[in-house]
């Protein structure tokens, strides 16, 4: 496996607009000869879909939901950031461009990044073209808000729903060309396989859950935008049906898989109820503008918050890093917030979580105030624990969320398999080893709109080779296996369920490879993994047939890839011996309990290449350099 | 808590019928959607088929569950999903009856899922506006006062989920049709199709079977994310002028 990040000559500034200019263009009569395969309709997925489209390219788009709006990227709240400097208070690209270096823990390729925060300044235009309700002043100027990880206000919203309204404005776009005949969209179907002959990627098998019907498509290009893989520890913010399946069978195909330890766990979240659980529910960052975070100072005080007296109350980000306080990155509010649990000063039932407290900013700009920034929040959070927020604080703890690592790609965002394309948070290029509060729509949006809509040209005028037949034999090949696997899940017919196994193989990863990891804790989780994949394979029990609408079965196949990549994302973490960002590993820390890492060792992106299900994966290595934000233990303090 | 449920059972095009199951030892905090996974978990164990049901982000947001509970959609609580339905809002020994969305432009797929691809064809109609990637202005060339961002904001929550068309008796889907043209029409971006927009969603409206508004405002009381029929009267208004602009559009 060959790592050339074609990054391009010359300095970061001119890079990507020398690399604009030195790409190769399809002219306009041509494009519409070429098919694109475009899976997910998330933020990446759909922008990328929709502009491949506009310019004159055909696409088909695909997506498991049973509309490419209902993508997860619709339940990001608080907001996306750009480098607009509309507040006037210091902000410009490079700001953004050090900021994400920094706040990525120096494990982003810099040029990528720079790229980046150039980009967002044109996300915003758009989208505001759109018709994108952002919140606004009152003269009609647009709002900002804070986020983790900065000092300038650079984040745009629209109210608690961001996501929502962004993905509805790439889905609206989307529609638009589906209805001019430029994009077919396939709703209610899952990628199965991707299907590579000669080392390039020609397509995808896909089942088409309403019917099971599985089938073979043929085209020029391959692009995922499947989202991250956040759900293999069971219980994470992620909707039900996000999995790591396409990027993993890819990965088995070839693509080499970068970072899968860079898994990031968002402080602010409700904390777990019972058995039943299903999903955890974010509560967004934005809220850490307002709320103060807290925990009693007394370990096992049983009192109700209101009954602890100031004195009495640590509230312990301002007192830890008092010149970003509540506003700490996420991976350093995640794990205090461990560290206060661990030291008996968990609240609520179970001891648990702790408190975001909103009375002073409640005293401070009142209740109406309040309501309209986050009203949507507050309601939400009243919904699901039958507590009312404006009069007790909220109780949150950290819970997985959002996961930088993903299939490596270069400047281009093809990943090592030529003819495969990665974008949004299935690549791993932006973020690092932590991503910052309203990155990820950024990044998705870049990715989808501006990058890869150009680079795949280039990739097609560069690479022409006639379209193969779905009737080829490696796609025959192809829909044999997936019929072979499905068939293996529906006849093992064993006594577990598949949300059993899912419920174990998450607790397993959260304890041993979740917020803190350690050499020993690690080892045990790889001698557990292969075992519990293998009574999966024996045991598992799907009712139904594969002709039909099964939703068991689908989760099955979701839990049986969940389960192989789950020993690498150890493995990874095993490997990685320092901290850094959302990676902490117990035996690497500062004295005053933060991320130690150790750039000469782990400087690097590390790659890894697939050699069989139980074999242990060739690892190879991007190095990193840091000419523009040089090399520094990240301070918040 | 101990409760009793009627759950429609249907395959595809066969005929469906209710069926019942016992929903024993439920906490109260469970949300809806977490009792049905604990009694399909029981139903798997027993050799028998789950419920098949809609959902995904299990947060209110993505649209993609809902179902009726005792004739109401999404159940008893106002702006609410059933994924944020929780249990404490019910009593023990209780008997509920859930129903897939009853609708001609919703096709029953399987037990409690149907197919909303309805929804979609309406948007591609006009649900948007031509702005090619890239060619926008600076974000702040065009103003938009904070009153017509708020209102265009809170018709853009709509999350297409389908209440309103479940809780209509002519099953319309005039709610979800209006929260649209009006999101879009309160916006100086969404001006230059403004008229256009609405003749066509409103023609791909009548041809998916979805019956016309009479005013009953059942939508309203369900939808989950408080859409006012006041769009509707909106809806109805730009469609007059734009039949009066484009009268080769009069029937």
């Amino acid at each position: 496996m060959e790592l050339n990040a074609h990054i391009p000559e010359g300095p970061i500034e001119q890079k990507w607009e020398k690399h604009r200019f030195d790409s190769k263009l399809v002219n306009p009569a041509n494009k519409r000869k070429y098919e694109i395969i475009v899976v997910g309709s998330g933020l990446a997925g759909a922008s990328a879909a929709a502009t491949l489209s506009e310019l004159g390219y055909r696409v088909k788009c695909f997506c498991y939901q049973d509309s490419p709006r209902r993508a997860h990227s619709i339940a990001a709240q608080g907001g996306i950031n750009a480098a607009k400097n509309y507040q006037a208070d210091g902000d410009s690209v490079y700001r953004l461009f050090y900021d994400t270096v920094k706040g990525g823990d120096f494990r982003a390729r810099e040029a990528n990044v720079y790229r980046l925060a150039q980009l967002s300044v044109q996300i915003i235009d758009h989208c505001v073209a759109q018709g994108v309700p952002f919140a606004r002043e009152y003269g009609g100027y647009l709002a900002n808000r804070s986020f983790g990880g900065a000092q300038v206000s650079r984040t745009f919203y629209a109210r608690g729903q961001t996501g929502q309204q962004l993905l509805l404005g790439a889905y609206q776009q989307l529609q638009k060309e589906v209805h001019a005949g430029g994009v077919q969209m396939y709703p209610r179907h899952e990628m199965m396989e991707l299907v590579v002959v000669d080392g390039v990627a020609r397509g995808v098998i896909t089942r088409d859950l309403l019917t099971g019907k599985v089938e073979a498509f043929s085209a020029d290009a391959v692009v995922l935008g499947t989202g991250g893989y956040a759900n293999v520890f069971f219980l994470s913010t992620n909707a039900k049906g996000c999995n790591v399946t396409a990027i993993w069978r890819a990965h088995k195909k070839g693509a080499g898989f970068a970072n899968p330890c860079y898994t990031q766990i968002h402080p602010t979240c409700l904390p777990p109820a019972g058995e039943y659980q299903s999903k955890l529910t974010l509560m967004s960052e934005s809220l850490r503008n307002d709320g103060r975070v807290w925990v009693p100072v007394k370990p096992g005080d049983g009192r109700q918050p209101h009954e602890i007296p100031e004195a009495e109350r640590d509230y312990y980000l301002e007192r830890y890093y008092p010149s970003y306080g509540n506003l700490a990155p996420r991976d350093i509010s995640s794990r205090r917030a461990k560290e206060m649990v661990d030291l008996g000063r968990g609240v609520g039932p179970s001891g648990v979580g702790v408190y975001l407290d909103f009375r002073d900013a409640i005293e401070r700009l009142g209740k109406s105030v309040i309501e309209e920034r986050y009203g949507n929040l507050f309601d939400m959070y009243q919904n699901i624990t039958g507590e009312d927020p404006y009069q007790a604080p909220m109780r949150i703890y950290p819970a997985p969320h959002y996961t930088m690592g993903g299939l490596w790609v270069d400047y281009n965002l093809m990943s090592t398999i030529p003819g495969l394309h990665v974008i949004g948070e299935a690549n791993f290029s932006d973020h690092g080893a932590n991503r910052l509060g309203a990155s990820a729509l950024m990044q998705g949006l870049a990715d989808g709109y501006f990058i890869l809509p150009l680079t795949i040209g280039d990739y097609l005028a560069r690479n022409r080779q006639p379209r193969l037949d779905p009737g080829h034999s490696a796609f025959q090949d192809a829909i044999r296996d997936v019929h072979a696997r499905t068939g293996r899940l529906l006849q093992a017919r064993g006594s577990r369920s598949v949300q059993d196994f899912h419920r174990e193989l998450g607790r397993l990863l959260w304890e041993y490879c979740g917020m803190e990891r350690t050499e020993a804790g690690l080892r045990q989780a790889l001698e557990r993994i292969p075992a519990l994949r293998e009574e999966f394979w024996r045991n598992v029990k799907v009712p139904g047939a594969g002709g039909e609408f099964n939703q068991q079965l689908e989760y099955a196949g979701r839990v049986a890839d969940f389960m192989e990549f789950a020993e690498l994302l150890c493995i990874d973490a095993l490997d990685r011996d320092e901290s850094c960002g959302g990676h902490f590993r117990v035996e690497h820390q500062t004295a005053d309990g933060e991320a130690q890492r150790d750039d000469d060792r782990f400087a690097h992106v590390s790659v890894w290449e697939f050699a069989g299900v139980g074999s242990a994966p060739r690892k190879h290595r991007e190095e990193l350099t840091f000419e523009h934000v040089p090399l520094a233990q990240r301070s918040y303090k | 808590m101990n409760l009793t449920l009627h759950v429609w059972r249907q395959n595809g095009a066969e005929q469906g019928r209710f069926e019942t199951y016992r929903a024993e030892g439920m906490s109260e905090h469970m949300s809806f959607l977490e009792l049905l996974d604990v009694v399909n978990e029981r139903l798997i164990a027993a050799g028998q088929d789950p419920i098949a049901f809609d959902h995904d982000c299990r947060e209110g947001i993505c649209g993609m569950c809902g179902f009726m509970i005792n004739g109401e959609p999404h159940g008893p609580l106002p702006a609410t999903t059933v994924c944020q339905l929780h249990m404490r809002n019910y009593r023990d020994g209780d008997e509920l009856w859930l129903e897939p969305w009853r609708a001609k432009g919703f096709p029953v797929l399987r037990d409690l899922a149907v197919n909303r691809g309805a929804f979609d064809r309406i948007i591609a109609a006009g649900g948007f506006t031509t702005a090619r990637t890239g060619t926008a202005l600076d974000a702040h060339a065009v103003l938009v006062p904070k009153d017509s961002a708020e209102l265009a904001m809170d018709a853009a929550e709509c999350i297409a989920c389908g209440a309103c068309v479940a809780a209509c008796p002519n099953a319309s889907a005039m709610l979800f049709t209006a929260a649209k043209v009006a999101h879009l029409g309160y916006l100086p971006q969404g001006q230059p199709e403004r008229y256009q927009r609405v003749l066509a969603m409103v023609e791909q409206h009548d041809a998916e079977g979805f019956g016309h508004c009479t005013n009953h405002g059942a939508c309203q009381t369900a939808c989950p994310k408080e859409i006012k029929v006041d769009y509707i009267a909106r809806l109805n208004r730009d469609l007059r002028v734009a039949r009066f602009r484009d009268r080769g559009a009069l029937d």
